[in-house]
């Protein structure tokens, strides 16, 4: 476990890393690695299909956010917060930390969850649908239809990326009303 | 293959490695997705590889070799025909008596052709979020803001 922790704390500092930077580049790389460390840790967790798609979906993550911030200036603006506000948040911060730790100490140990749903599908999921890996047996069998909303949710999301972002049917004016939005 | 009459995209080192490496990030992407009921993996991984290996082409060759090898159009019908495949499976299942039943004969386990429906959900996820994912990066990057000529 104590290598989990290890990774845990690399994490936070990335996470501080790319809210505390100056460049927005920089600020894409501490959080790459963030999603690098998640990855380790599914995988030292045991949890292989989740640690490939993390993975990929994280590679995938950074080439388009850094697609979308090379070559544009964005501008880094910096806040003026005054002592008031800092200091209401470290009391807040600390209220938190306070209920979180009461809530975590009464968890269930790691590894010996309440909840017994699962032995079922422990114990007969590779005999009923004749999948080796049992997380594509529950996903796939037993859980389809969280998976048909899952593919819903996608496919709606991109559907509105591509009429938003579409080519077709946004008007060309030069007015200068309508200069903000033009296809390539 | 690939060729080069196009001077767009990275340097020459970049395009020679990406011609080497190309077709094995493919390859993993395929035995991910087919494999998924017997190792780690499945359709929304495999997916993603498999759009990955695109957008590889994409990233060091240009928009034009790689939208040549696929354009929008059949991006967009990948992207139906995977949602329409998963749907189809799902109200096939009523064969067996309920949405979603498992109807296929299970075969032998760990077999390549073994677990009924899984193999064919994992096919539909693919197509679906393969296609969907390469059509996003592409309306993302020929998507420019104006006024900055």
């Amino acid at each position: 476990m104590l290598e989990l922790y290890i990774v845990l704390i690399l994490m936070i500092i990335g996470a501080i890393i790319a809210v505390e930077t100056k460049s927005i580049l920089s600020s894409i790389v501490a959080l790459g690695k963030v999603g690098l460390g998640l990855t380790i840790a599914f995988l030292i967790l045991k949890a292989p299909d989740l640690a490939i798609v993390q993975l990929v979906v994280e590679i995938l993550t950074l080439i388009i956010l850094i697609r979308a911030t090379l070559g544009r200036d964005v501008k880094y603006t910096k806040e003026n917060q005054n002592w008031g506000v800092k200091f209401l948040s470290i009391i807040l911060i600390i209220i938190f930390l306070i209920f979180s730790y009461n809530v975590l100490q009464s968890l269930p140990e790691f590894g010996n969850p309440i909840l017994k749903v699962a032995d079922y599908y422990i114990e007969n999921g590779m005999k009923e649908t004749g999948a080796a890996n049992l997380v594509t047996s529950v996903i796939l069998d037993f859980r389809a239809f969280d998976t048909l909303g899952e593919a819903t949710v996608l496919f709606t999301a991109i559907l509105g990326a591509l009429a938003v972002l579409r080519k077709n049917g946004i008007k060309d004016k030069d007015t200068k009303e309508n200069k903000g939005v033009q296809g390539d | 293959m690939i060729n080069n009459r196009d001077s767009q995209g990275m340097s020459v080192i970049v395009k020679t490695i990406t011609r080497l490496t190309i077709g094995l990030i493919l390859l993993y992407g395929v035995y991910i997705l087919l494999h998924g009921h017997i190792t780690p993996g499945g359709g929304f991984a495999g997916g993603v590889i498999i759009a990955l290996s695109f957008i590889h082409i994409m990233l060091a060759f240009g928009k034009n070799v790689a939208l040549e090898k696929l354009n929008q159009t059949w991006s967009k019908i990948f992207e139906s025909t995977g949602a329409l495949l998963f749907i189809t499976i799902a109200f096939l299942g009523f064969f067996g008596g309920v949405f979603f039943n498992n109807f296929l004969d299970k075969g032998e386990h760990f077999e390549l052709f073994s677990a009924g429906t899984i193999l064919l959900s994992n096919i539909a996820i693919f197509l679906k979020v393969g296609a969907g994912l390469f059509l996003l990066f592409v309306a993302l990057v020929l998507f420019k803001i104006g006024g900055r000529k």
